[in-house]
């Protein structure tokens, strides 16, 4: 197969996402495959030493403008476009993050490639690849062979286990010089949800609640078990879409990515934008009256009873472990 | 026309109308009649115009009928007394001034007719002396029951009586115990004034002002005939201008009252009519008109409301009164109701349980009211989350659960035997199922069970299987006119295909809901089929001797009777004749039959989430009143109602003390093989 | 202001999906489609941009079967205008259908001009491509996705996208832009059942011919199948205090209480 692998790193406001490292993991298996070489891809303004973290792939691709300070994604797969028609990757994983999406289907549309969607595996065979890619929201899974050149392919978090793409392994950087066209539309500033009193990144134990809580004054019931275990309230989008919990409260793909040592859901059904959000979780436990949710697919224990009496009974059976 | 003088003492008991006043002041009284008449009959065509400015309305003219309703609730007043305080209160006040309004007219005709034209008084002797103790007797009886009512608004201040929305005047109440106790008070002391003038041997037949009499029997005469003067004139003036002001005080609810009596629904109670929303008071049919003007703000509809019960912001007394103030001040242009006079949660509280319409003395349609409204609110699309996802599952799947119609005959999986498909083969009765009992798992198994009951009786059933959908009646209900049409034309569409046996033609519902909308609200061309509850189907089977009981139930169970099954279609006798064939002892709730307290499900309720705090909802109230009777089990026969008290069990920490049982999984434990 | 909202209908999962014959397509005897979400959001965002400014909003979709429905119902929201391309097989991979659109869109009188180009960012079965950006590139228009919010003045969409962790941007986009929408402002209103009906007999949608286009390539189906299961939770039986009680040793044997 002609052509490198390429992993386009993903850093927001200084830091890489945990999804960086997945897709490092990732490609440096494909990069076997192919029997090529593994390339990270960082574009940024003044990110360079950003780069050193980047030690698994066999080089680093560093390139700096001022134009890809801001999250512009137009700016970014220009740069791409540029590298790619330059270097002729055979592939490129991209994050498919809120962030990152849009730099893989702009590239692909400046390409003229297709972008390859929702894939949770890749494999190199015989001068293809072959992904799997889940369809209709997780009800389907397709063996898909990619013949594009490049293949440009959008990879889901939790692909591979980030700490297999971490490396002490000093980083070689190569410089790649860009020119970025003037960009239409302006990036003018983030909006920060309000400031939260709690970091649920930074919990060790989360009682995350979802429609099953089905009122605002139950949610008490999940912060008082929280209180006794000595952990923090968090929930999925719906609880948070009614104004329930506030926006630093999400867990899932648009909210907080966590991994604390226990997640505790009740009533959340487990759809697969949350998943995303909690699945690095050490242990998950899942409360729900639905059996069949897909939550339980991915929790170690379970019970299929109601949270509004699981949460006080609970509540009384740690207190009384504790204080007794 | 005569000046008679407290001295002209006449030989016989005799009627001196007019005695002591003066010719000048009886001209007056006359003219001051007729003005007082005058004004009373501008303010009766003021009502009588705006409730003709109401939209067209079809009543079914029921002469026999409508007396009769007449006569029983509007003069007899039998819904009214079913509270016995305010039952004797308000007789005495009604009888009391009807006799005496009686008796002035009765005067009137003997001294402005046969005495003025015929020179003939018929009120004298023996009859006159029973006119005059007649009148008396119902004057206390008048101001006893004055006295209860103040005692009643003021002492012990019912919080039924509070009316926020006024549709006349603030005071109004006061205002109307006040003029009336004025008008008797002034006419026994009047009457007092001219029995201590007199002095007449027969005096004592009018008792009580006899006795008032004493009080004055010494006073000069001059001093009497002044007394009187003041007295008589006092109540001339209150008697007057009562009647003036009728029109514009709730007073009038003496005619408006008795219309509304006389236009009483005719058609089965639950029946809803097909219509626009309402969006402000023009969109009310004169017929609606009619009856938010008959309101006597007696709050018995708020005191019976299990939404009012809760906590929630609905009370059907204000919704009423408040629509009736923007009749009352629609002239020309109509206040627009929604959002500022009735806000949409009010609206959206209601379970349509139909108690309020049950126990209202003057039969005002509530209900019918609350769902005109949502019917305007559905229409602009302003309808919360909960619903309009349950609108949207109903409309794509057919069933509120948002489950695929393939699946709902799923249930019948796991049976030992197949149930027929009506559209495939002859079946002699369609068992229409309903959303919760075929998709919900905790209302499946007595799904089954009455499945198993109903073969082991031998009954020649089939299903409609996936071509069943909603029947539409809680949609219909939550104001989505629209979809209760095309859920009723999509069964109406999948009956067509049943194949009867023989004629037979009847449809078995399991929930009471699906029974009300089928039976009442489908229009079936041509041979429309009996429309049963499956607790009638129980009662029969059982009566017949076609499902034998295997073994007699012991215990005590108390048992609710389902809003739509008892109060919509006044079928409470089935159930209960079931449980009897049973062996159980039924002990009965307080509040039963035609008084049963709504699990809090309908009008859509169940798909609503609680936003506002709730005291209790509405099916704690009910476990724990069926609790408190000491009884293992609360028999439901609707699969709501299984499921409410199954959830309020737990939320009322009553788990371990009452089990929620349907009437079928008891027919099946009794009718089991042993 | 003139939109144009690009929907398409999906399957809908309310169903069990089945793999058919060919093992690489859905099984389609008793497949359900149904409006994708984020359309719907798109649409709901147009709404809101034309209840505050005016203007008109036409849709445009293939063909499909129950598509109809999906048009009246939009119409009865409040669109003007709906088009359906006809004559095309309706399960398309996207890039395919990003090409038809696209010829449409230039070669459709009416359509263009637009102010505002949206459709939902997307769509479960969006395997070889997102249709937002390569529209935007076919018409030379600027694009972001993972819109959440849309403020209009001017030439300028001031656009709202989600990142993550509860953080937005904002951007400024000169008009004419497609946008990509995650979800709109407010959830999708509801339209009474009487108005779709009314929308069915007042309203017509009216039938564009496909283009012929070429086949999309790069990206092939080899099998599809339902995924395995990886692993269960180990379910904990009884009432909630004991759940609770097993719960409790469970977790303090791992040292978590």
């Amino acid at each position: 197969m002609a052509g490198n692998i390429w992993v386009l790193a993903e850093a927001s406001r200084g830091q890489f996402s945990e999804i960086t490292f997945e897709l490092l993991a990732l490609g440096r298996e494909v990069a076997g495959q192919a029997g090529a070489p593994l390339e990270a891809v960082l574009l940024g303004s003044n990110a360079r030493e950003l780069a050193q973290k980047l030690g698994a792939a066999d080089t680093v691709l560093y390139a700096d403008n001022a134009a890809l300070a801001d999250p512009v994604p137009e700016s970014a797969a220009a740069a791409l476009a540029q590298l790619i028609k330059e270097k002729q990757p055979a592939a490129v994983l991209v994050p498919l993050t809120n962030i990152s999406v849009d730099v893989g289907v702009v590239l692909a549309a400046q390409l003229g490639v297709p972008f390859l969607n929702y894939c949770k595996d890749l494999k190199a065979e015989g001068g293809n690849f072959t992904a799997t890619c889940v369809l209709y929201g997780g009800k389907m899974e397709a063996a898909v062979s990619v013949s594009a050149k490049p293949a440009i392919i959008g990879v889901l978090p939790s692909a591979r286990q980030a700490d297999a793409g971490r490396s002490d392994k000093a980083a070689t950087v190569t410089d790649v010089a860009v020119t970025l066209p003037e960009q239409k539309l302006k990036f003018k500033k983030y909006l920060e949800p309000a400031a939260g009193d709690v970091d649920i990144t930074k919990q060790n134990i989360l009682i995350s609640v979802g429609r099953g809580i089905q009122t605002k004054d139950n949610i008490e019931l999940a912060q008082e078990l929280a209180d006794v275990m000595g952990g923090a309230v968090s929930g999925s989008r719906p609880v948070i879409d009614q104004g329930w919990l506030p926006l630093t409260r999400q867990v899932g793909k648009s909210g907080m990515n966590v991994k604390p040592k226990l997640y505790l859901a009740l009533g959340i059904s487990g759809a697969p934008e949350h998943q995303e959000g909690m699945r690095g979780a050490q242990l998950i436990v899942a409360v729900n009256t639905d059996a069949k949710a897909p939550i339980f697919n991915i929790a170690h224990y379970g019970a299929a009873i109601d949270l509004l009496e699981f949460a006080p009974a609970m509540k009384e059976a740690v207190a009384k472990r504790k204080g007794a | 026309m005569k000046h008679i003088a407290f001295q002209d003492i006449p030989v016989e008991p005799l009627r001196q109308t007019f005695v002591n006043i003066p010719p000048w002041a009886q001209i007056v009284t006359y003219v001051g009649g007729a003005a007082a008449m005058g004004v009373f009959c501008y303010g009766l065509w003021r009502h009588v115009q705006r409730w003709r400015a109401g939209k067209p309305e079809t009543v079914d003219w029921n002469w026999a009928e409508r007396i009769k309703a007449l006569l029983l609730y509007a003069v007899a007043q039998a819904r009214v007394v079913s509270d016995a305080y305010a039952g004797a209160m308000h007789l005495a006040i009604f009888w009391g001034m009807a006799v005496l309004a009686a008796a002035t007219g009765i005067a009137t005709v003997d001294w402005d007719v046969t005495y003025l034209l015929m020179d003939f008084q018929f009120l004298k002797g023996n009859f006159y002396l029973i006119y005059e103790a007649a009148a008396d007797l119902f004057g206390l009886a008048l101001i006893g029951g004055l006295a209860m009512a103040f005692y009643r608004r003021y002492v012990t201040k019912p919080k039924k009586l509070e009316t926020p929305y006024p549709p006349t005047f603030g005071f109004d109440s006061a205002y109307l115990l006040l003029i009336l106790l004025g008008v008797a008070v002034t006419g026994f002391v009047a009457e007092a004034a001219r029995l201590a003038a007199q002095k007449l041997p027969w005096s004592a037949w009018s008792f009580g002002g006899h006795v008032l009499a004493q009080a004055v029997w010494g006073m000069s005469p001059e001093g009497l005939v002044k007394l009187h003067h003041v007295f008589w004139t006092a109540h001339a003036v209150l008697a007057l201008a009562f009647i003036a002001l009728i029109p514009w005080s709730k007073a009038f609810h003496i005619f408006s009252s008795s219309v509304s009596i006389f236009l009483r629904k005719l058609t089965p109670p639950g029946a809803l009519a097909a219509g626009e929303g309402v969006a402000d008071a023009a969109g009310l049919t004169w017929r609606q008109r009619v009856q938010v003007d008959g309101c006597t703000w007696c709050g018995r509809c708020q005191e019976a409301c299990p939404a009012n019960a809760s906590g929630q912001p609905l009370s059907p007394k204000n919704l009423i009164l408040k629509l009736a103030g923007a009749v009352a001040s629609s002239n020309g242009s109509t206040p627009k109701l929604h959002g500022d006079i009735i806000k949409a949660n009010e609206l959206w509280a209601c379970t349509t349980c139909m108690v309020c319409e049950q126990v209202c003395p003057v039969f005002i349609e509530q209900p019918r009211a609350v769902v005109d409204l949502r019917r305007h609110l559905v229409g602009q699309g302003e309808v919360d989350k909960g619903p309009q996802d349950a609108l949207t599952k109903l409309q794509r799947y057919g069933n509120s659960l948002g489950q695929s119609d393939r699946m709902r005959a799923k249930w019948t999986q796991g049976l030992a035997f197949k149930i027929k498909d009506a559209r495939k083969e002859p079946v002699d009765y369609v068992w229409f199922v309903g959303d919760y009992a075929s998709y919900d798992a905790r209302v499946q198994d007595t799904t089954k069970r009455t499945a198993n009951v109903f073969q082991k009786a031998g009954l020649d059933f089939g299903l409609l299987y996936e071509a069943e959908r909603n029947s539409g009646n809680d949609a219909r209900r939550l104001g989505e006119e629209g979809l209760f049409e095309m859920l009723r034309d999509k069964n109406m569409q999948a009956f067509e295909k049943v194949q009867w046996k023989n004629g037979s033609r009847i449809v078995v519902t399991t929930d009471p809901h699906t029974l009300n909308t089928l039976k009442n609200e489908y229009t079936w061309d041509g041979d429309k089929p009996a429309v049963v509850h499956y607790s009638e189907v129980l009662e029969q089977l059982l009566g017949s001797g076609k499902l034998p009981v295997a073994r007699r139930l012991a215990g005590c169970v108390t048992f609710h009777d389902p809003c739509y099954l008892g109060r919509y279609n006044n079928i409470y006798d089935a159930p209960r004749n079931v449980l009897k064939a049973l062996g159980v002892e039924l002990v009965e709730m307080p509040r039963n039959r035609e008084r049963s307290h709504c699990c809090g499900a309908g009008g859509g309720r169940i798909w609503m989430e609680d936003t506002e705090k709730l005291a209790e909802r509405p099916a704690e109230s009910r476990v724990r009143e069926a609790a408190a009777l000491g009884v293992t089990t609360l028999v439901v026969a609707c699969p709501k109602d299984l499921v409410m008290f199954q959830d309020a069990l737990k939320t009322a920490g009553l788990e371990g003390k009452l089990v929620i049982k349907d009437i079928a999984d008891l027919v099946e434990e009794a009718t089991r093989p042993a | 202001m003139d939109i144009l909202v690009l929907m398409k209908v999906v399957p809908d999962v309310v169903e069990e999906l089945e793999v058919g014959p060919d093992g690489k397509s859905l099984d389609t005897s008793f497949l359900r489609t149904i409006l994708n979400e984020r359309d719907d959001h798109a649409l709901e965002q147009a709404l809101l941009l034309k209840d505050k400014h005016g203007g008109k909003i036409t849709l445009l979709t293939l063909d499909a079967a129950d598509i109809d429905d999906v048009l009246f119902t939009a119409l009865a929201k409040g669109a003007d205008r709906a088009v359906k391309i006809g004559g095309v097989e309706s399960a398309q991979s996207t890039q395919t259908v990003v090409k038809i659109f696209g010829d449409v869109i230039a070669k459709t009188p009416g359509l263009l001009p637009a102010d505002l180009i949206l459709t939902g960012v997307s769509a479960i079965d969006d395997l070889d491509g997102l249709m937002a950006a390569p529209i935007a590139q076919q018409l030379g228009w600027p694009y972001t996705g993972v819109v959440t919010g849309v403020t209009m003045a001017d030439k300028t969409a001031t656009v709202i996208k989600e990142f993550a962790g509860g953080v937005r941007g904002e951007y400024d986009v000169p008009t004419p832009a497609v946008l990509g929408i995650q979800a709109a402002e407010k959830p999708p209103r509801y339209v009474p059942v009487a108005k779709v009906r009314a929308a069915m007999k007042s309203a017509t949608i009216e039938t564009v011919d496909a283009p012929a286009v070429e086949a999309a390539a790069g990206v092939e189906v080899q099998q599809m199948a339902k995924p395995q299961v990886g692993g269960h939770a180990e379910m904990i039986e009884g009432s909630p205090e004991e759940v609770a009680e097993k719960l409790c040793e469970l977790l303090a044997q791992r040292g978590l209480i």
